[in-house]
């Protein structure tokens, strides 16, 4: 029987999110004063060793991103908290059951690259999520656990771009919310052109522990090349519909039918999106799957940021994922041309199947037009969107067959 | 300008610009400066009776009553000298006569000069610091600071400046006058000054005349010329009896129109060479059709001292002819033959004369222009003058300046003080630009800029027409209710014949030296019509 | 130098270069349309995407870092596929109609489609927007439904005007190019230099005062000096059966020195005076009050005669010459010598100070 591990959730419900006193009692900030004891190299290597990678949806690792940030007078920490993931909602239940955690995790950064301000870009919809964090940072000001530190909420403007790092760079400079061409990486050049260190709440919240049990212990948790726990969220047709943390070693199977209990309604179960919507769908046959990324990426599909939707077996999979390309038709940020213009044609073209108005050559040039934006793209979204699309008419290829005009 | 159009744009760390609304009048200059000022953090000050576009972005800005400009430079030069910010080392070793004007400036401080010329002290402190503390600091002007009764003292004021402060001789520093017409440099540079021939050399210079009379084969006049204004007022009594106007337009662009036509009726022969009939042709007893810039070649030089190549394009309309053509002919009738294969010879025989344009020909001009002085055909032309602190003529001099207040002052009848310039959208007279079918269709009429406060006080509401007197003559013009203008300034544009704004401006005040008239200083009164 | 391989060939480059640079030094065409080297980069157009060797993704090349040992293809079937299908994506949000467009022959979509052989779009079964062409200003036509949203014409208000008159609004594929309530342009900080006119690489944005007067590919372009203001920004005069026809800029620091192409209103949009009726095209002569049209000998004889007589009679100081700021100044000196060796008299001057 697969067991939840917790890491980032260590706290929740056991402490009350509005006492910073409860936090310390519970050895918070002891992780925050250590890591001021260890040089910055030091403590670089330690997340270095930790291998802990990005769990915004990249996973790019951590301690490699902060080792390229360049010595400049002035530098930033921002956590990304956008989460405008549809059916996403881990970074808000960390936040809102430990909020201190994250705020340790960010000054963590903070004395490694050197810097004495953070910002938490909020995602729009969770206001109260955005009080919650000042009257947190106040608590912790006043309390003098940050030191020189200080970290400044933003609230997001309300776009699912806006959770690209640049973009929301872009969005806290008061621009237009529209990603960046990278190089240069904000870590280089980002907020304001100084050096800016962009990490997703859940990667900021595995820093204490790290630093406190040490990179060794961290890394031998999970999967090795990504190792840990990750916060999952089941939604969908599954009987839990829950937020879980569990090693990253686990399988899809497990999280569906021990963790979630199984399909609702006795129903059997047809697909699985892992990653939020821009996730690959993924078949019964490919169950076995560890859930960390580098497997999901081997089998065309993503872990992204966790989130996870069942479908049973009376699920439309052409409806679904004519809805999906009508979310990133309405997402798009219109800057590059296959984007703008090709989540526009392709949801045209599913709306098309959908309709039993399509021919076989329509899907054909879905395909096509799916694979060039794949590559294309300027950010993430472009490059993501078609993910659903070309998954599904992978495993799923009869339904869209069916749908054709005969 | 002593210095480069460039340096606004990368190499100073702060701009003053004063009596300028660069945006408008000298627009691809206007960008640079905006550039600078707003992705490189370059520091800008702008002193002007006008919230012009650059005021709006600048650091501080001074809106100083018109005709008040030495005591507002006066009054930075004192917070310089008191907050011992001045350039000792520069002073000592490039300048002379020092003592003199800090002692002048020591009663202009920022309190004194306030009543004067409306701008707050601490603006003046913030400027006088902002100016002296940055790196390369340059000045940029135009003719809101010279067309006044003190303009040559304006200038030498804001020299003072510069040279206070060391800001002389490196990239982005300098003073920069913005010329206002295209081949004004030009022009002065060719000699056509009543005192000078080409690059400055005096009229009255014996061994200059005759090299030049060696070259000319004739023997060449002693004395100085009479300068515009002059020759204007001696038309008026009688006293000259010949005018050959080629390119000008006195009857809109010089002060006191009524002066300017009784004059030209007085004369006994009118000879206006154009391309236009323009407002003073029709005074003409004879009109000869010259060509435009697209249809002849030759060259421009201009405001940093950039000599470029014109190219013809087009033929002349009509029988229009070449302008040198012209000038051979009647010189050759006159007994005088002249004749050129065309502008590249008359170029090479002026070159030869003058000595600042001598490296430069136009096979180097067809690399992109270059800027005098330029003595041999190896030298790369000088981008910046004074190098190093070096001045021409040895050590730079202090001018020690005092306040005089302009020469219209307004009274009980005429409150108000009109002050007159340039749009974006027309070009000096309008000669050309109203012709330019986009330019007059887009703005077609000259407006008066009046301040809300006192357009409220007189009923006059945004698009009213009113009347505008001075004491020599008033007109009708619709009035443009804005805040750009402070309450006792009111301002028109001088570009349109409809409503010529120098009927309005006096010819009686001018500069002592440059004999400029006061066109930038007008008692006037307004009323709703 | 860096080294690095494209298409096979072992290619130099300066350090902080470019994929793209190192392209075009070596002579390897790629195409772009957002790319404008005076203005900050875009990244956006994906025109100019080439394969690295190792990347999962397409490398946009004008801004993607020279590196050593980089193996790139410009032309890969997979790249020329990626071109094409962005191409057919524009096109079916385009209004074709090239045959009375004024950028024909001088456009880079329409290069493109040619080079690319895009005859149709595939992607055309849903309506593309429409946009009224409505904008009254005299200046510049903005035909939104030719825009390929390069962004260029953005780019070049803000980064060489300083204008901000214009940005891009609403987003994904309802974004389009517009001034901050959607107004006209007069009513925006626009002030009309016609920069993005200058920049846009297709027909949406042209000048009105050369609408319809020629192409660039029927106009000659002679580089000289503009005849308004101070600044002396040079500019190209467009001449078709002599006359001029328009106003273009030469971009690059030799030819203009002074601006790099940029212009001001009266520069790019104020030349038609040139053409005026009202030009005064044969010498006049005053008998009555009225003027008469004369020859040439006529008035030059009249004009030698009236000046000779003076001079004689009176002396020559009392005649003057007024010169000229806006002529060349090979014409101010000669009517500095005229005055001076001729009639006999300093009394030269011109309007420096007016
Ligand atoms: C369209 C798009 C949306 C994204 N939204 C989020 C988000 O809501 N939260 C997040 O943490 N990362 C998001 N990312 C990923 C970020 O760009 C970035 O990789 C991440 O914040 C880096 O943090 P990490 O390395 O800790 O994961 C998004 C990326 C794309 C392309
Ligand atoms: S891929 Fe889409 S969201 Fe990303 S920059 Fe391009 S248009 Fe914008
Ligand atoms: S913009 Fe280019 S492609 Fe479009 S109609 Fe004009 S010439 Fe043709
Ligand atoms: S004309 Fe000039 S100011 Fe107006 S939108 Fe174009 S670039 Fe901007
Ligand atoms: S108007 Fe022209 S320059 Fe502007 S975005 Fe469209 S195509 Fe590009
Ligand atoms: S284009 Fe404008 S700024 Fe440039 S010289 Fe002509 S008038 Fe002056």
């Amino acid at each position: 029987m697969a067991k939840e591990m917790r890491i980032v959730l260590r706290n929740a419900d056991q402490i009350n999110p509005e006492k910073i006193e409860d936090y310390l009692q519970a050895g918070g900030y002891k992780a925050l004063e250590k890591a001021r004891s260890m040089s910055r190299q030091d403590l670089i290597a330690e997340v270095k060793k930790s291998n802990l990678r990005g769990r915004g949806g990249a996973g790019f690792n951590a301690g490699m991103k902060w080792s390229f940030v360049p010595e400049a007078p002035v530098k930033y920490v921002v956590c990304n908290l956008d989460e405008g993931e549809p059916g996403t909602y881990k970074d808000r239940t960390i936040v809102e059951k430990d909020p201190q955690r994250l705020l340790e995790g960010m000054a963590i950064c903070g004395h490694a690259i050197n810097s004495n301000q953070g910002y938490i870009y909020c995602r729009g919809e969770y206001p109260y999520v955005v009080d919650l964090l000042r009257r947190a940072i106040d608590q912790a000001r006043d309390n003098g656990v940050l030191g020189d530190f200080d970290i400044e909420v933003r609230m997001g403007g309300g776009a699912y771009v806006c959770g690209e790092e640049t973009a929301l760079i872009e969005s806290i400079e008061g621009h237009r919310g529209e990603p960046r061409f990278k190089p240069p990486f904000p870590g280089v050049s980002g907020l304001w052109a100084k050096p800016t260190v962009v990490n997703n709440v859940e990667t900021f919240a595995n820093l204490p522990d790290i630093v406190m049990q040490g990179g060794e212990w961290f890394a031998s948790i999970g999967t090795p090349s990504y190792p840990g726990t990750k916060v999952l969220t089941l939604t969908g047709d599954v009987v839990n519909r829950i937020p879980i943390e569990v090693p990253t070693n686990t399988t899809i199977r497990e999280v569906i039918f021990e963790f979630g209990g199984g399909i609702r309604g006795g129903k059997k179960f047809k697909a699985v999106q892992i990653g939020g919507t821009s996730g690959g769908f993924i078949p019964e046959s490919l169950l076995d799957t560890p859930i960390d990324a580098d497997s999901m990426r081997n089998i065309g599909a993503t872990l992204g940021t966790g989130a996870v939707l069942v479908m049973d077996e009376t699920r439309d999979i052409v409806d679904i994922v004519t809805r999906i390309s009508k979310f990133f038709e309405h997402e798009s940020c219109g800057k590059c041309n296959p984007c703008r213009e090709g989540t526009f044609r392709a949801y045209e073209i599913m709306k098309k199947i959908n309709n039993g108005q399509a021919a076989p050559a329509d899907l054909d040039k879905l395909a096509l037009l799916s694979r060039v934006m794949t590559k294309a793209c300027l950010c993430g979204l472009g490059q993501a969107a078609p993910g659903p699309i070309l998954t599904t008419m992978e495993h799923f290829n009869s339904e869209y067959q069916a749908r054709l005009q005969i | 300008m002593t210095n480069s159009i460039g340096e606004l744009e990368k190499d100073a760390d702060c701009i003053f610009v004063i009596g300028s609304n660069t945006t408008e009048n000298h627009p691809v200059i206007g960008m640079k400066i905006k550039q600078n000022k707003l992705y490189n953090g370059a520091k800008l000050i702008v002193a002007d009776p006008r919230r012009t576009d650059l005021a709006e972005i600048a650091d501080v800005y001074m809106p100083h009553l018109p005709g008040s400009d030495v005591a507002l430079v006066n009054a930075l030069m004192n917070v310089i000298i008191s907050e011992g910010l001045a350039d000792q080392t520069f002073i000592e070793e490039h300048t002379e006569g020092y003592e003199a004007m800090a002692a002048i400036v020591e009663k202009y401080t920022p309190e004194y000069v306030e009543p004067i010329t409306g701008v707050p002290a601490e603006s003046i402190r913030a400027a006088a610091r902002i100016y002296a503390q940055s790196g390369n600091a340059a000045i940029c002007y135009a003719m809101g600071l010279t067309q006044h009764r003190t303009g040559t003292d304006n200038v030498k004021s804001v020299c003072n400046l510069a040279m206070l402060t060391g800001n002389i001789g490196r990239p982005g520093t300098g003073v920069d006058p913005l010329r206002g017409q295209n081949n004004v440099q030009g022009a002065c540079d060719m000699g056509a000054l009543p005192v000078v021939y080409t690059a400055y050399q005096a009229v009255t210079n014996e061994a200059v005349r005759t090299k030049f009379e060696q070259a000319w084969g004739v023997s060449l006049p002693a004395e100085n010329g009479l300068v515009l204004t002059e020759v204007i007022n001696k038309a008026h009594h009688g006293e000259m009896k010949a005018l050959y106007v080629f390119g000008e337009n006195p009857m809109m662009s010089d002060p006191d129109l009524q002066h300017v036509e009784e004059a030209l009726e007085k004369l006994d022969f009118l000879v206006v060479q154009d391309i236009f009939l323009t407002e003073t042709a029709k005074y003409a007893d004879v009109v000869l059709p010259g060509a435009c810039f697209a249809e002849k070649d030759g060259t421009f030089s201009n405001t940093e001292r950039r000599v470029q190549r014109v190219r013809k394009a087009v033929s002349t309309p009509g029988q229009a002819r070449a302008d040198w053509e012209i000038i051979c002919e009647i010189a050759t009738r006159m007994g005088y033959p002249m004749s050129y294969s065309g502008a590249e010879e008359i170029y090479e025989e002026m070159r030869a004369l003058t000595p600042s344009y001598a490296g430069i020909n136009y096979a180097r001009l067809e690399k992109g222009g270059l800027q005098w002085p330029c003595p041999t055909e190896e030298h790369p032309g000088t981008p910046f003058l004074h190098k190093d602190g070096n001045f021409s003529r040895g050590k730079g001099a202090f001018t020690a300046i005092d306040y005089i207040p302009p020469g219209e002052q307004p009274d009980e009848e005429y409150p108000l003080i009109l002050t007159t310039g340039r749009s974006l959208f027309h070009y000096h007279t309008g000669t050309m630009t109203r012709r330019a079918s986009a330019l007059d269709a887009h703005k077609p009429a000259a407006e008066l800029e009046i301040n809300p406060e006192t357009a409220a006080a007189k009923g006059i509401k945004d698009g009213d027409m009113v009347r505008i007197s001075t004491r020599r003559g008033g007109l009708d013009i619709k009035a443009k209710v804005s805040n750009i203008v402070a309450p006792q300034v009111v301002f028109m544009t001088f570009h349109f014949a409809e409503t010529a704004a120098n009927w309005l401006t006096s010819s009686e005040f001018l500069d002592p030296v440059a004999k400029i008239p006061e066109y930038k200083v007008s008692a006037c009164k307004v009323e709703k019509i | 130098m860096i080294t690095l391989t494209i298409n096979g060939r072992e290619i130099q480059t300066p350090k902080g270069s470019t994929v793209l640079d190192a392209c075009q030094a070596a002579g390897i065409p790629i195409p772009t349309l957002c790319y404008d080297p005076d203005l900050r980069l875009a990244g956006s157009c994906r025109m100019c995407l080439v394969e690295v060797k190792g990347r999962p993704l397409f490398v946009a090349s004008c801004v993607a870092p020279a590196e050593n040992g980089m193996v790139v293809e410009t032309e890969s079937p997979a790249i020329v596929e990626a071109r094409k299908v962005t191409l057919e994506l524009l096109a079916a949000r385009h209004d074709f109609n090239c045959q009375v467009c004024e950028k024909n022959g001088d456009c880079k979509f329409q290069d493109y489609c040619y080079q690319y052989g895009i005859k149709e779009s595939r992607f055309e079964d849903g309506g593309r927007h429409v946009y009224p062409i409505d904008d009254p200003n005299p200046f510049l036509e903005r035909d939104y439904n030719k825009c390929i949203m390069c962004t260029r014409c953005v780019r070049a208000c803000e980064d060489i005007t300083v204008a901000r008159a214009i940005n891009v609004k609403n987003r994904g594929h309802n974004a389009k190019i517009s001034t901050a309530f959607d107004g006209d342009l007069a009513d925006s900080p626009c002030v009309f230099c016609g920069q993005c006119v200058m920049v846009c690489p297709v027909g949406a944005l042209t000048s009105k005062v050369s609408a319809g007067l020629g192409r660039s590919y029927e106009v000659d372009k002679v580089l000289t000096t503009c005849t308004y203001c101070g600044t002396g920004c040079t500019l190209e005069l467009n001449v078709k059966d002599d006359k001029v026809v328009g106003v273009t800029s030469n971009r690059t620091l030799e030819g203009s020195p002074v601006n790099k192409g940029a212009l001001c209103v009266k520069g790019r949009f104020g030349w038609d005076f040139i053409n005026s009726p009202d030009r005064l095209t044969t010498p006049l002569i005053k008998e009555n009050g009225e003027f008469r049209e004369a020859s040439w000998d006529e008035a030059l004889d009249l004009v030698a005669k009236r000046l000779g007589d003076i001079k004689a009679q009176h002396g020559p100081d009392t005649i003057a010459m007024f010169s000229s700021a806006r002529v060349t100044n090979e014409e101010n000196y000669l009517a500095q010598k005229f005055t001076r060796a001729v009639l006999g008299t300093n009394n030269v001057d011109h309007c420096a100070r007016l």
